[in-house]
């Protein structure tokens, strides 16, 4: 009997270990640490990713990061030297994606980051992304902004680095459009904006852009409205989770937001492109985590995958076998020639000077109403 | 600039300042009878407004499994020792029997329905018997060691405790609702019954220290041990009692100043250590030694910040932390040091 449990075992583990036509790829995600939150989204995504591609198996092999990132960069030199893998998927924050991104590209093998890493340039030559970028986003808030008539806007953002990418972005787009008449810095932990708050309606706003992410960008826009401001509230997409609803409550109803489709699949028009991609994906989502478990990270995570499924089914054709530095090279050429490939979150359409190809016009708003994400006609 | 903003700049920077003056006063007790500089206060601060938060939110506090696992722990160091061993009695009564006791009601109580009175309470029991297990555990072994090596513990238990409280609040933060909706017109300055309970419940808790300390055997017991330990020991005040006490009183005022932040901000695992560094800061002022200079610091740090957010909003934090460095100056250039006794 022992003997027999020995060889069932033994069995199990050689038909676990990788076989040299398999695909591997590694994903690294933040699953403990600070960011956590997101790295959650990744692992929620990556369980529903298939286990064959065009009759070839593929293993996908899930790392912690701790949203460190010298555990990122030794988890990618893991992930290359130990599991041989052909392509890695995440991280999840810009800090941990740079550190990751050189040596990916060092040692030639494809990378798509799901934050919004800068892709270009010859370093970056094996680096994809599938998320867009604040710039993006923000560009589509003035648009917004424009179209309701607002002619001045005041600025509260953090005072870090995503609080200078949001402002410098905000700087940019609203150039020659609308005046930034105030601009004030605020920290996660702080107890209270209440200064910086009557500061910028002291500069008489049309609209408020909030540069903040996650529960910390509700204190500004509650405190807002407590000292009776009634114009228009803009957040960033770094706000778009359950929590924020949640803190913000009844003080955050009307806040617009600028998302990818995937928050609002269900609402979307039937002749936005990602519709039918978007609602198959949200519905298999929430059949696994329950209602109102989506969120544009976990997309986001889901279009790298369709990304690099695309990018496998080319090489599929080609000649070389998975596991070669030839095959990865493959598969970076594929990455680069994807055309509009229609994901969960945008479309998407690579060339050699452009790895980050998100189609701008993806981008909904939302707004807040009842508690509920809703999109704005 | 108006007299307007400057009445609400100052409104806002008042009621921070008084949060901060309880913290302030609990640093001064803490070091003043335990020689601990007490960086963990802010743990409790946080700890309080998320297990009230959980009330809130009709959840099963997990800081009652934290409550269990510290009586445990608590309970197993007496037994090690000597001199727990005397009072083990006492010691299963209130680290074993106690913890299980408020578990078990807090099972049976319909969370969700309480009034805001009750949690309180709750909040207040769950959390508050933390502070002299924690000193049971990790300072009264070694009471006498000097400062610094006190000092390196209780960076220890901060970075312990904020650990804990990633692990059992997770990353996300929570506000609770303030306990007075009202809003009082005064001229042309809205005050918001909230700010009015903030300053009334600091003033009340100030006033019930200065009692207990003026009034009480074990209030004076306390100062005896504070002004000199090694002749307070000689009257025959127990040290150990001395200290659990102090850790009592500043977990008292650590959750109650967590529970009246709560309404204003949203409160993270890890927001308590901040807002003690600027009840530190008040502390530095008063010298860790004087309450009246500590809890006028602490206003003058709630103002600097409020007044410092309007001007100049990206250094505001910058602006409150360089203010220790001229208060640290005119100190050393004011007292003539005294070495500490080793």
């Amino acid at each position: 009997m022992k003997l027999k449990n020995l060889f069932v075992i033994t069995a199990a583990a050689l038909a676990a270990a990788p076989a040299l036509a398999d695909i591997n790829i590694g994903v690294v995600a933040s699953l403990t640490g600070p960011a956590a939150a997101l790295g959650a989204e990744t692992r929620k995504a990556v369980s529903l990713f298939p286990t064959s591609v065009g009759g070839e198996k593929v293993n996908f092999i899930l790392l912690d990061d701790a949203t460190d990132p010298t555990a990122a960069v030794k988890n990618v030199r893991k992930l290359i030297s130990e599991d041989k893998v052909d392509a890695i998927l995440g991280p999840n924050l810009i800090s941990t994606a740079v550190a990751m991104a050189d040596v990916a590209n060092g040692e030639k093998v494809p990378m798509i980051s799901v934050a919004p890493l800068d892709v270009s340039g010859d370093k970056r030559g094996f680096v994809f992304r599938s998320e867009p970028s604040a710039d993006l986003m923000v560009q589509r808030v003035v648009a917004d902004m424009v179209a309701a008539g607002v002619k001045t806007v005041g600025f509260i953002g953090f005072s870090d680095s995503w609080g200078e990418v949001l402002h410098k972005a905000l700087t940019k787009a609203a150039e020659g459009k609308i005046t930034i008449v105030a601009t004030e810095r605020y920290g996660r932990a702080d107890p209270s904006v209440q200064a910086q708050i009557l500061k910028l309606i002291s500069a008489k706003p049309d609209a408020v852009f909030v540069g903040a992410s996650g529960t910390p960008a509700a204190m500004p826009q509650i405190t807002l409205r407590e000292r009776g401001f009634k114009g228009r509230i803009y957040q960033s997409h770094g706000v778009t989770s359950k929590e924020f609803l949640r803190v913000g409550g009844k003080n955050v109803e009307g806040a617009l937001i600028p998302v990818g489709p995937v928050l609002v699949a269900e609402q979307l028009p039937d002749s936005h492109p990602t519709k039918k991609n978007a609602v198959a994906f949200v519905q298999t989502l929430e059949a696994k985590y329950g209602p109102d478990s989506r969120s544009t990270f976990a997309g986001a995570t889901w279009d790298a995958w369709l990304l690099l499924q695309n990018a496998i089914a080319g090489a599929q054709k080609g000649k070389a076998k998975a596991g070669t530095p030839e095959y990865r090279a493959a598969l970076r050429d594929g990455l680069e020639k994807t055309s509009k490939l229609v994901g969960t979150n945008g479309v998407y359409s690579m060339a050699a000077g452009d790895h980050a190809g998100y189609d701008a016009s993806a981008i909904v708003m939302i707004k807040v109403e009842n508690n509920h994400w809703k999109l704005v006609k | 600039m108006d007299a307007e903003i400057i009445a609400m700049l100052g409104q806002d920077g008042v009621t921070n300042g008084a949060i901060y003056a309880l913290l302030a006063l609990a640093l001064v007790l803490v070091f003043a009878v335990t020689r601990v500089i007490f960086i963990p206060q802010g743990e409790f601060l946080a700890w309080g407004a998320l297990t009230m938060a959980a009330l809130e939110g009709g959840q099963f506090p997990a800081t009652v499994w934290l409550l269990v696992g510290c009586g445990v722990l608590t309970l197993a160091v007496d037994a090690f020792s000597a001199t727990g061993r005397r009072n083990i009695g006492r010691s299963v009564l209130w680290n074993l029997a106690y913890p299980l006791a408020l578990a078990g009601l807090l099972w049976g109580l319909p969370i969700a329905e309480l009034p805001t009175a009750a949690r309180v309470l709750i909040a207040l029991a769950i959390v508050v018997p933390m502070g002299p297990m924690l000193y049971r555990v990790a300072f009264q072994p070694v009471a006498e060691a000097p400062v610094l090596v006190l000092l390196i513990i209780s960076v220890a238990v901060h970075l312990a405790m904020v650990g804990l409280g990633l692990l059992i609040f997770g990353p996300e933060g929570s506000r609770t609702q303030p306990f007075s909706e009202a809003q009082f017109e005064l001229g042309s300055l809205m005050i918001g019954g909230h700010t009015l309970v903030v300053l009334g419940a600091s003033v009340v808790l100030i006033v019930a220290l200065y009692l207990f300390f003026d009034r009480t055997l074990y209030g004076k017991a306390l100062r005896a041990t504070a002004i000199n330990r090694n002749g307070a020991r000689l009257m025959g005040i127990s040290p150990a009692l001395a200290g659990r006490l102090t850790f009592f009183l500043a977990a008292v005022i650590g959750v109650l100043s967590g529970l009246l932040v709560a309404p204003i901000t949203t409160v993270y695992y890890d927001s308590g250590f901040l807002i003690g560094l600027k009840g530190f800061v008040a502390a530095i002022i008063g010298g860790l030694a004087s309450y009246p200079l500590a809890a006028g610091g602490a206003i003058l740090v709630g103002l600097l910040e409020s007044f410092s957010s309007f001007w100049a909003s990206a250094f505001k934090d910058v602006i409150v932390f360089t203010l220790i460095i001229p208060v640290l100056m005119w100190r050393s250039l004011t007292s003539h040091h005294v070495e500490e006794e080793e």
